[in-house]
């Protein structure tokens, strides 16, 4: 028994100081009904991917379920820090694979701007092993600036190359109606922007954002019923690596992405070269570079050299990110992975308009949760 | 609350190897060594994933290192703002393992991967207890 997504639904992303973490994931729910044209009733469970840390409400899926009219259907939060979308659709794809369900919709949320700078300072300073390495003030970009010094000493990748991935980033994000940021930047513009954490810049790094998407899973049979282009999902694979960069092997690559790549291909009996289009874990500009590398779009240390070509525009060999990525979308964290799988869909149905890919067909999301600790990879085919 | 000591900031009150601490404040440096099966781990573990004994000795490490990455943060998190911007050290223990520390009186441009560097204990203004990297 196959599972195929029949809908999907995303709310614009960006400073959502209007919407409360309930409001905020009924737009992306009543996108994704609208769409499969399914209503609550039709709907076995929610299953709710987010990072809980960031909301003063406590325990979430509470109050959502309650306000998108899904009671007494159950639900629950599957988290798994950035990687948090991905691990609920995963959650749900088991669901139904197991029986428990035909029908299940994932809702991706987090609004990440309510809290305070302070708030958010503070949280900045947990975000690794706090027992080890925390203590001398590494923050997320600190720790892919450590992946990315490496890489470049390796490999010799530029900053100059980050930036271009930034540069393509926001070349499809101004075709993006629901992205955060809107428009074109320039190569000079990336590499002059301030720094973060070197060899990181502004313009290297994802800016924290609200947003919601949602997908809605269905079983064979009835995905058939409800609609007429279902996706199905092929391969859905995860893996985990240390979370201390100081306990893994490699730091100039994502361990947990080679192996839960490895494992999607697997499953989907497809490799690198069969992908048409697909939605990467951008959250820093060396995180794209190494995911074309982990997914095996090209060899580990190519990934600068595929980006110099322009190979993951459309037109390219593999376009990569053309919905704008984390970067010029934004990244409210549990949303992040559903956003990407409601991207891969569109594409599949050959409905993302101007940044459509032509002739999609197997399309491939990688979501990673923290600094690696967590990665999901989907393969979906039309 | 003898973990408490370690870091500029803290955020772990307690552990079961707070005796990394005690001998920090001895100026030593240490990792743990599983007597069952010879397993090192720097940092220190309590228990041994590879054998799932506990029964550990301390091993005292000579703070002979070399850099494997470095950054400098100039975005720092709550509590670090008055030491921004400071450089952040990757490096490998001659004796096994890497930890996270920092660049003592080395300017980033003079950083190499691969370089020698010497890890040794430092006090910071408020007692709490640190190790730094300085050229050896
Ligand atoms: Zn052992």
């Amino acid at each position: 028994m196959k599972v195929a997504i029949v809908g999907i639904g995303h709310s614009k992303f960006g400073r959502r100081d209007d919407a409360t973490v309930q409001e905020l994931s009924w737009e992306s729910f009543k996108e994704a009904m609208l769409d499969s044209d399914l209503r609550q009733k039709d709907i076995d469970a929610t299953v709710i991917g987010s990072s809980p840390e960031y909301h003063k409400q406590r325990s979430i899926p509470g109050v959502i379920a309650e306000y998108l009219g899904m009671n007494s259907q159950p639900t629950y939060l599957t988290e798994a820090a950035c990687g948090s979308g991905s691990a609920a659709i995963r959650t749900a794809y088991s669901l139904i694979k197991a029986g428990l369900h035909d029908v299940v919709a994932v809702v991706g949320i987090q609004k990440m701007l309510e809290l305070s700078t302070p708030e958010i300072l503070a949280l900045m300073g947990r975000v690794g092993d706090v027992q080890w390495e925390s203590g001398f003030g590494i923050t997320f970009p600190g720790y892919y600036a450590l992946f990315a010094r490496r890489h470049m000493h390796n490999y010799g990748t530029t900053e100059e190359q980050l930036a271009k991935v930034a540069v393509k980033a926001h070349h499809y994000g101004a075709m993006n109606p629901k992205a955060m940021f809107q428009k074109e930047i320039t190569l000079e513009k990336a590499l002059g922007s301030r720094p973060v954490a070197s060899p990181l810049k502004l313009f290297d790094c994802c800016a924290n954002a609200d947003g919601s998407a949602c997908v809605i899973l269905a079983k064979e049979d009835l995905a058939r019923k409800i609609t007429d282009t279902p996706v199905w999902i092929e391969g859905i694979a995860s893996a985990s690596a240390p979370i201390s960069v100081i306990r893994r092997e490699y730091v100039d690559r994502i361990p947990s992405a080679i192996i839960a790549a490895k494992e999607a291909y697997k499953q989907a009996g497809v490799g690198p070269d069969d992908i048409d289009v697909a939605d990467v874990h951008d959250c820093f500009t060396i995180a794209e570079i190494m995911a074309y590398e982990n997914l095996g779009f090209c060899e580990i240390g190519e990934g600068g050299k595929l980006i110099d070509e322009e190979q993951t525009y459309i037109g390219g060999k593999i376009p990569v990110n053309v919905d704008g990525g984390l970067k010029a979308k934004g990244h409210p964290v549990g949303a992040t992975g559903v956003s990407m799988t409601t991207e891969i869909v569109k594409q599949l149905r050959g409905d993302a308009g101007k940044r459509q890919v032509d002739g999609a067909e197997i399309g491939l999301t990688h979501n990673v949760g923290g600094i690696g600790q967590y990665c999901f990879v989907q393969i979906l085919k039309r | 609350m003898m973990f408490e000591k370690f870091g500029k900031i803290s955020y772990v009150p307690n552990s079961k190897v707070a005796k990394f601490v005690e001998y920090l404040e001895e100026g030593k440096l240490t990792g743990t060594k599983c007597r069952k099966c010879g397993t090192l781990y720097v940092p220190p573990k309590a228990d041994c994933v590879e054998c799932l004994d506990d029964d550990m000795e301390w091993v005292e490490l000579s703070g002979d290192c070399t850099l494997h990455t470095y950054t400098t943060i100039h975005a720092s998190p709550a509590g670090f703002e008055d030491i921004a911007p400071y450089t952040l050290l990757v490096v490998d223990v001659k004796e096994g393992g890497r930890v996270m520390t920092w660049a003592e009186g080395i300017p980033e441009d003079e950083l190499e991967i691969g370089m020698d560097l010497k890890l040794r204990v430092k006090t910071l203004d408020d007692g709490k207890l640190v190790y730094v990297a300085e050229k050896p």
